[in-house]
């Protein structure tokens, strides 16, 4: 099977086409139970009491929040290298899905940060570096949006992505780094999480479920981003004809 | 490839001493912003002692920024730049030529009269110096990352304020240092990690900032 096959616009728009009502739907099916663990099945926390619940939510977003910017600029250096029209196409449809969940890293953190801290927001290392990944999307969106030609637009969007990409591991091992409000990982590939079992599956069915939704997502923005370029082509015409 | 750099920052050098109203506006602005803060926090002295480390860096950061739009515009305009991208020698030397020449006429003057507006508020002798020298740090480390913004946002509609939102998320690490810095050496702290900081900052963005801002002005004219 020849993968390059998709790598066209024109073949890759029914693929897309049927892959996202399965991601979407996994999303939904993961979340579901994603969230009933954490209401329902999780123990209460000893220290925290109920508002710790909100980690399903916060946590599984601010990780999608880093890992979408870093396909983003993999999909950018793709069309930086390749000269690809659908890198390109992919990385400007990513580009709001990890927006969406920068912004909801940042405000689950503020309301998390209230009844804990005692505080919506501190200057702390890592909302700081949060908040500029979330002026990062901002400017990519915006350097994207300024650009009339698209394909200049993609490759001028593709190097601000790659530059901003000194930003994620900052983020990342900026409690490690500094000694900050903000608490270490809890989660880890080298050791045993430290919390309760039901609450790492919740949150890592979570995880499960805005990937889900992320590619979802990003299939179905890249869909709308194939037609708005290539309408002038023959089979959009011929498609568009079809749907009446 | 040496002769070429030389000759670039010579002939950039004179260009912007043909049009000196040009570095003036900078630097006037640089005072104009600092001189505004008195008037919105009050005269207090212990205050303007306590905000005077961030009030000069944040309207040194600003005044360079303002300072972008000129560093590739007039060059695309004429099309010397596509000459300078048809050119043997490697782009990103070039580039690194024309960064450094930039930072001559609008950095540089920004961090001579620095210590003077220092004095307005009433800054120690001791942070008066760390101020200098991590303006002397920083500016450069502002004036690379910021070709990035400019090369990007050449010849786009409404680059001014774009190349502030492209720019200035990337500025903070800088700000945060520099300011920190001052801050140290005016509470009477040792400031060096942050000077040493700073210069690492400097060393990597110019290493690396002249290859992406290459790559925006191949994408700019092509």
């Amino acid at each position: 099977m020849n993968w390059f096959k998709y790598s066209s616009p024109q073949s890759f728009f029914p693929l897309a086409g049927a892959l996202v009502p399965w991601f979407g739907f996994a999303a939904a099916l993961l979340a579901a139970a994603g969230l009933y663990i954490g209401f329902f099945v999780a123990p209460t926390d000893a220290t925290q009491g109920e508002s710790y619940r909100i980690i399903f939510i916060h946590v599984p977003a601010a990780w999608m929040s880093m890992f979408i910017y870093l396909v983003m600029a993999f999909w950018g250096a793709m069309a930086l290298a390749f000269n690809t029209r659908l890198s390109g196409m992919m990385a400007s449809a990513l580009a709001p899905t990890g927006a969406l969940f920068t912004f909801v890293a940042l405000w689950t953190g503020a309301l998390w940060g209230r009844p804990t801290w005692g505080t919506y927001w501190v200057w702390d290392a890592r909302l700081t570096s949060e908040l500029i990944l979330l002026f990062l999307y901002f400017g990519f969106m915006a350097l994207h949006a300024a650009i009339d030609d698209p394909r200049r637009a993609d490759k001028a969007a593709a190097v601000l992505a790659l530059v901003g990409v000194v930003n994620i591991p900052i983020i990342y091992f900026s409690v490690k780094w500094w000694n900050t409000l903000h608490q270490g990982a809890s989660v880890s590939l080298t050791k045993a999480p430290t919390m309760a079992a039901t609450m790492f599956a919740g949150m890592m069915i979570m995880a499960l479920a805005f990937w889900m939704y992320s590619i979802a997502a990003a299939l179905a923005r890249t869909r709308c981003i194939i037609l708005e370029r290539e309408r002038s082509s023959e089979w959009v015409i011929e498609y568009a004809r079809n749907l009446k | 490839m040496l002769t070429t750099l030389r000759l670039i920052i010579h002939r950039d050098l004179l260009l912007a001493l043909r049009r000196r109203a040009d570095i003036a506006n900078t630097l006037v602005f640089f005072v104009i912003v600092t001189s505004l803060f008195p008037f919105g926090v009050g005269p207090e002295a212990n205050l303007l002692r306590a905000v005077g480390p961030g009030v000069l860096w944040v309207a040194a950061l600003l005044a360079s920024m303002l300072a972008l739009s000129r560093m590739f515009a007039a060059d695309y305009a004429d099309g010397t730049l596509e000459q300078l991208l048809l050119a043997p020698e490697p782009l990103a030397v070039l580039v690194a030529g024309k960064i450094f020449a930039h930072w001559l006429v609008t950095g540089l003057p920004l961090v001579l009269i620095a210590p003077l507006l220092a004095l307005q508020f009433g800054m120690p002798v001791d942070a008066m110096i760390t101020l200098v020298a991590s303006l002397l740090l920083g500016t450069p480390a502002l004036s690379l990352i910021g070709a990035i913004g400019a090369a990007l946002t050449l010849g786009v509609r409404g680059s001014g304020v774009l190349t502030a939102l492209l720019v200035l998320p990337l500025y903070i690490p800088v700000l945060i240092l520099g300011a920190g810095a001052v801050d140290a050496a005016a509470a009477g702290m040792d400031a060096s990690a942050h000077l040493m900081l700073l210069g690492a900052l400097l060393t990597f963005a110019a290493a690396f900032a002249p290859w992406p801002v290459a790559a925006a002005l191949r994408i700019a004219v092509e």
